[in-house]
């Protein structure tokens, strides 16, 4: 029998080439280059004002809604460069986007999760029914709020409305997930329900992680950038950049603590 | 350690007589209302009778009731809102949720605030000019309604931009985020949440606009006519001109006649001001972030 060749994991759904992005000129993130695989978890850290926000919305195209944003270079999502998308609605409803501090929207729970669901033309109540259960529980939601779905999603507590952020975006059908920073407002204990879910979501799409904590993307990025002043220094394997294979010296001292 | 010091003391004070002060301000801003409000009760109060209000002045204006003013403003009112709501919330919804802060929208600001800042009678003569005059629809319920519009559509915008404004940025990135355009976010996330601000800022508005006198005065409202408008083509009378000319035009009016009059324009505008703020504070102890 002929050896199957090790599963193409090696798929890029997402490549950017000479990313710069500045702000009325100000420049905030130059010379990215990267590509990022189908099904892994990427991992971005870095210190603030690093830029690490910036590049999620150049991906998504939110640069359209930030006055004075530039973007330029090129940005490839599975198979498109979004700079030329006419339609940067369905773009963006195909990325699910989880902001620092949760966003509940002041409307019902099950509205939230129903929301992108109903943008999409989905109608009937038995269809949203089964889409607001099932994205709720796969966000390890849906048993602290089923018995009250019609209670309004922007005052539940912080961890369970990013959790409840994680249920909008699934309901979304995203095949690729960015979260930032997500667990700047949340306790430690939702930070690790939230991470075993990613770690679940993995199986169906890719992930891109930026965090604040150094040790979240070594728990869970297979690859990580760090991106320090407005440029991505290192882009490794995760296991070998925490054990002391950072090629870059300041990775090092910014794994090790030693600065940011 | 926590004995009081002679600054200590002096600081209480101080601090004693300033709020004394500003206590005293405030009751003496309530003072002139009651007065008012007291002193048209006392004189006006005896007129007013189901009768009053729903028959027309008899007797060369000294005696009868107001019906068709009281009949008149509500047309007027409810006509120019028709104009100015629908108007004044598409533009403040265009300046909120899709113009860019550049040159254009800034000289559209500047001439909301200008506009708001217009003397009435100013508007009284343009609405001559342009409606009366110009576009041939006499001195009419229309003309005078469009009058008023014009005159309300500034205060209009502004309050409903800041109820709009009021909803957080971040919803709408969020939903923006989700693959929403800008009018499916207005629609599902922006109005539902702004709606009742909306219609408190208009509320109050209807208010203001019932007691104006100098906007309709020459467009529309006349001194006395028997018969009820048909249409808006018709000229009608109106309460605030009504008070106006029982108040100073007409001799051997009973002395309590134009305070009756007075009593239940502001009656009405009390009416309304009151759902308004009825409303604001339902909504207030209705936190929804
Ligand atoms: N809307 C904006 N207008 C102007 N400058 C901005 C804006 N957003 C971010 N910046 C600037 O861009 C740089 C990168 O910011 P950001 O991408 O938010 O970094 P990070 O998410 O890594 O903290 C910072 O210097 C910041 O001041
Ligand atoms: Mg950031």
């Amino acid at each position: 029998m002929v050896e199957e060749a090790p599963v193409a994991a090696a798929a890029p759904i997402l490549s950017v080439k000479d990313l710069e992005i500045s702000y009325g000129g100000q420049k905030a993130l130059s010379g990215v280059n990267l590509e990022i695989l189908e099904n892994e978890i990427f991992g971005i850290i870095g210190p603030a004002n690093a830029g690490k926000t910036s590049f999620l919305k150049a991906i998504n195209r939110m640069d359209i809604f930030t006055p004075g944003m530039q973007v330029r270079g090129d940005i490839t999502f599975a198979g498109h460069n979004v700079k030329h998308l006419k339609n940067v609605y369905a773009l963006r409803s195909a990325i699910g986007v989880v902001f620092p501090l949760p966003v509940g929207l002041p409307m019902t729970i099950y509205d939230n999760v129903a929301l992108a669901p109903r943008l999409r033309g989905v109608k009937s109540k038995v269809d949203l029914d089964i889409i607001v259960e099932h994205c709720l529980a796969r966000a390890a939601l849906w048993d602290e709020v089923k018995d009250r779905l019609n209670s309004l999603g922007s005052l539940l507590s912080g961890g369970q409305q990013q959790r409840l952020t994680i249920a909008r975006a699934l309901s979304q059908e995203p095949i690729l997930l960015m979260l930032d920073e997500f667990s700047i407002a949340v306790d430690p204990v939702t930070t690790m329900r939230i991470e075993d879910v990613l770690k679940e979501l993995k199986q169906e799409m890719t992930i891109i992680l930026v965090t604040n904590l150094v040790q979240q993307a070594n728990r869970l990025a297979d690859r990580t950038a760090f991106f320090l002043e407005g440029s991505c220094v290192e882009i490794n394997d995760t296991q070998s950049l925490f054990c002391g294979g950072a090629t870059d010296q300041r990775t090092t001292d910014y794994i090790e603590g030693r600065f940011g | 350690m926590f004995a009081e010091t002679a600054l200590n003391v002096r600081d209480k004070k101080v601090q004693g007589l300033f709020r004394l002060i500003f206590g005293l301000m405030t009751v003496l801003l309530i003072i002139p209302v009651l007065v008012i409000m007291g002193m048209l009760v006392y004189k006006g109060g005896s007129i007013i009778t189901i009768d009053f209000l729903f028959t027309a002045p008899t007797d060369g204006m000294t005696a009868g009731g107001i019906f068709p003013a009281l009949f008149g403003t509500v047309w007027l009112v409810a006509v120019a809102l028709l104009i100015s709501v629908p108007i004044g919330i598409a533009a403040a919804i265009y300046l909120s949720e899709y113009a860019a802060d550049n040159w254009f929208t800034r000289i559209i600001n500047l001439a909301i605030i200008n506009l708001a800042g217009v003397p009435s009678i100013v508007h009284a003569l343009f609405g001559v000019g342009a409606f009366v005059v110009f576009f041939k629809f006499g001195t009419s319920i229309l003309a005078a309604s469009l009058t008023l519009a014009i005159m309300t559509l500034p205060v209009v915008i502004v309050s409903t931009r800041e109820s709009l404004q009021a909803v957080p940025r971040a919803f709408r990135e969020a939903c923006w985020a989700m693959g929403a355009t800008r009018w499916q976010t207005i629609r599902r996330v922006v109005l539902p949440n702004s709606v009742s601000g909306i219609l408190t800022g208009v509320i109050l508005e209807v208010s203001r606009t019932t007691g104006e006198t100098a906007p309709i005065m020459f467009t529309g409202a006349v001194f006395f006519t028997p018969l009820l408008p048909q249409s808006v083509f018709d000229q009608t009378m109106a309460m605030s001109l009504h008070l106006f000319v029982v108040a100073t035009q007409v001799p051997g009016v009973p002395e309590e006649l134009p305070f009756g009059v007075a009593l239940v324009l502001i009656g009405m505008v009390l009416v309304m001001n009151s759902v308004s703020i009825a409303l604001r504070m339902y909504l207030r102890g209705q936190k929804k972030w």
